[in-house]
């Protein structure tokens, strides 16, 4: 069994402008509107790399200094340039991929490949982002499972929190995929969470606990209670994390079952 | 910190364009005969030399995983096939159980080269892609793990660690990790990445395609050549194995998206975070294999690394001459040869390099050395400023 405990929560999806925000819909106080707003920009990013940061990049960045902002209130020495980091995405930077099998496509090849274009286009680039932004040296990985990302990221992230001794910034993303892409891979709207983990030891103050294990029994996915939030995980890859932060969010305890490719993670939240 | 304890490694495989499998390999390093021939692709993709694996096109998967039909996925059914390693897994579950044993693979662009296929048989009026495009099982990223773990019958946890040109690197380490915190008892690392339109014009775009062969560590060094490549390790906790993984470091350069660190200051960490991890000091390491893609400014990054982590007494040498820079699959091309190098007790020297940089203060080979050694470092950094050091050796 890993255990660890959560200091910090990052999120942005439809009518879940951020944590604070988003913690009365959630524990069910106040109803759901689904209304879809920009993530706010990656100003950790210098201007050059702000500009040059794609859709799925600004998602996740935003997210993941939310979450480590929320736990440095109280583990003030948490430092983010040495917070490992597992990035976790479905499609990673989409739009990009987009872009450039266009214009490879193009039999005048009028345009070349645009360089930035080219190194925004590998999937660990939110990854490299964050560091960037952090001047940071720790590792951060880059996972993708398609519909399995949340569960193979988040058993990963646990993984690393409990086999290094040390936090672990867990975000995972996705942004929509334009046309023709989304016509193969269902995106409709983008969401990204992010959780800070820490050994189980170092939780004074923890948002919450989980305790996780690879059962390698099939189990289908465990949704919100919330039938407005239940109708949001088939959207998004990353809405998978949504019945996690419900069970955060009402300070319950509950078991939560997320399908990987064969078996699944088998999740005991706790306030 | 204490070391890790050793992590068995009890199978191997690799096809590059060296050949399928390890003899083929080490026969092609000894003998000093590269991989490298000239790109025949027009336009934009054009250009350079590549490193091609022939025959690719002629090989079938299995009918049951036809829809993961993609050049990617071949490879990888190709390095299954090779040095014996489906059978070397098929053992290893009927022993731990199929559960127990993890899919972590690293590829850059996986199935990607289908993608761009798909979009050049676009419908000319709706733009949509063509019916029988099968995206999730073969442009997706997931594509490689999902296929691997279908074709070796594996029932752990699977996922793609997609770290650019340190991704199949990091699958170890993802792995490691895994095994330490006791989810799983074994698993299949590597990865594979495809010859594709998009690696080849980006690198081409960037300016980092060199008009020959590519020369690592070469005073006159002008970029890199993109090779193409699939291997795999089977990793084991509590496995009697003259090799085993003894350590693993890795870092973020936190610097930019595609240049390397001025200072080198993440690969330094990322070489002495294996060593700490190992329990070895700088002077227990026999050979480096150098990440050395050939391009100016990452030989030049990598060799002050290197020189202020090992000075000048540790042999090191890339051998991205012989096999093109295999991007994704770099980590597991150059673990299996680091592997060759300690079992055959070679040492092989940087191809098509006819004078070392002046400026650089490692020890680069730049002949083969013949003789027995223990530990080999190996290095594998990517875009994104992602760095991974591996330590092998004899347990």
């Amino acid at each position: 069994m890993m255990r660890a405990a959560i200091l910090g929560i990052g999120l942005w999806g439809p009518g879940l402008s951020g944590w604070a925000a988003s913690r009365a819909v959630l524990a069910g106080e106040t109803p759901f509107a689904h209304i879809e707003t920009p993530p706010p920009a990656p100003l950790l990013l210098p201007a050059n790399e702000r500009r040059r940061a794609g859709p799925a990049v600004r998602l996740a960045l935003g997210v993941a200094e939310a979450a480590v902002t929320m736990a440095r209130l109280t583990h003030p020495d948490l430092d983010p340039a040495r917070l490992r980091a597992v990035f976790a995405s479905s499609n990673g930077e989409g739009t990009v991929v987009d872009e450039l099998l266009k214009t490879l496509a193009d039999p005048a090849e009028a345009v070349g490949v645009s360089p930035t274009q080219f190194h925004n286009s590998v999937h660990n680039v939110a990854a490299g982002y964050w560091s960037i932004a952090h001047g940071g040296r720790a590792p951060a990985d880059s996972l993708a499972a398609h519909d399995a990302t949340f569960a193979a990221g988040l058993l990963k992230a646990l993984a690393e929190t409990v086999a290094e001794a040390a936090p672990v910034l867990f975000c995972l993303f996705d942004a929509p995929l334009p046309f023709p892409l989304s016509a193969c891979r269902r995106t409709d709207f983008a969401f990204a969470m992010a959780l800070v983990l820490a050994p189980e030891g170092a939780g004074a103050g923890a948002l919450g606990r989980i305790a996780a294990r690879f059962d390698p029994r099939d189990a289908a996915l465990d949704r919100p209670r919330a039938p407005a939030l239940a109708a949001l995980v088939d959207g998004n890859p990353a809405a998978q994390g949504l019945a996690l932060l419900e069970t955060l969010a009402r300070h319950e305890s509950r078991r939560l079952a997320v399908p990987l490719l064969s078996g699944h993670l088998a999740l005991a939240v706790t306030p | 910190m204490t070391a890790m304890p050793p992590l068995a490694i009890t199978a191997t495989s690799l096809i590059s364009a060296l050949g399928r499998g390890k003899a083929a390999t080490l026969a092609a390093l000894r003998a000093r005969r590269g991989g490298l021939a000239a790109n025949p692709s027009p336009g934009i993709a054009g250009g350079g030399f590549i490193g091609r694996i022939a025959g690719v096109e002629a090989h079938r998967l299995p009918a049951p995983l036809a829809a993961f039909t993609c050049r990617n996925n071949l490879l990888l059914d190709l390095a299954l096939a090779t040095d014996g390693f489906a059978d070397a897994v098929a053992q290893a579950a009927a022993r731990r159980g199929a559960a127990r044993i993890g899919v972590i693979l690293g590829t850059s662009t996986s199935g990607i080269a289908s993608g761009e296929d798909a979009y050049r048989a676009r419908d000319s009026e709706t733009g949509a892609l063509p019916e029988n495009f099968d995206f999730a099982h073969t442009h997706d990223f997931f594509s490689a793990a999902r296929f691997a773990q279908a074709a070796l019958g594996l029932a752990g946890p699977a996922f793609v660690v997609s770290t650019a040109c340190a991704s199949a690197a990091r699958a170890f380490v993802d792995a490691a990790q895994l095994i330490a915190a006791g989810v799983i008892d074994a698993a299949v690392v590597g990865g594979a990445d495809t010859l594709c339109r998009m690696t080849l014009a980006g690198f081409a775009a960037l300016g980092l395609i060199a008009p020959g062969p590519c020369r690592p560590s070469d005073a006159a060094r002008d970029g890199l050549s993109i090779g193409e490549a699939a291997g795999f390790a089977l990793l084991e906790r509590g496995e009697d194995s003259p090799f085993a993984l003894l350590g693993y470091g890795e870092s973020s350069d936190g610097h930019h998206m595609s240049a390397p660190h001025p200072e080198a200051l993440g690969a330094i960490a990322a070489m002495r975070d294996a060593l700490r991890r190992a329990g070895l000091g700088a002077d227990d390491i026999d050979y480096i294999n150098l990440h050395g893609t050939g391009t100016i400014a990452n030989d030049a990054s990598e060799d002050r690394a290197v020189a202020s982590v090992f000075g000048d007494r540790v042999p090191c040498s890339s051998t991205k001459g012989f096999t093109g820079h295999t991007l994704g699959a770099a980590g597991i091309v150059e673990a299996v040869i680091a592997l060759l190098a300690l079992e055959a007790g070679l040492l092989p020297g940087g191809l098509n390099l006819t004078r070392v940089d002046p400026g650089f203060r490692a020890r680069v080979l730049s002949a083969n050395v013949e003789r027995p050694i223990a530990r080999v470092l190996s290095n594998s950094f990517g875009f994104g400023g992602a760095n991974c050091s591996l330590i092998f050796g004899r347990r």
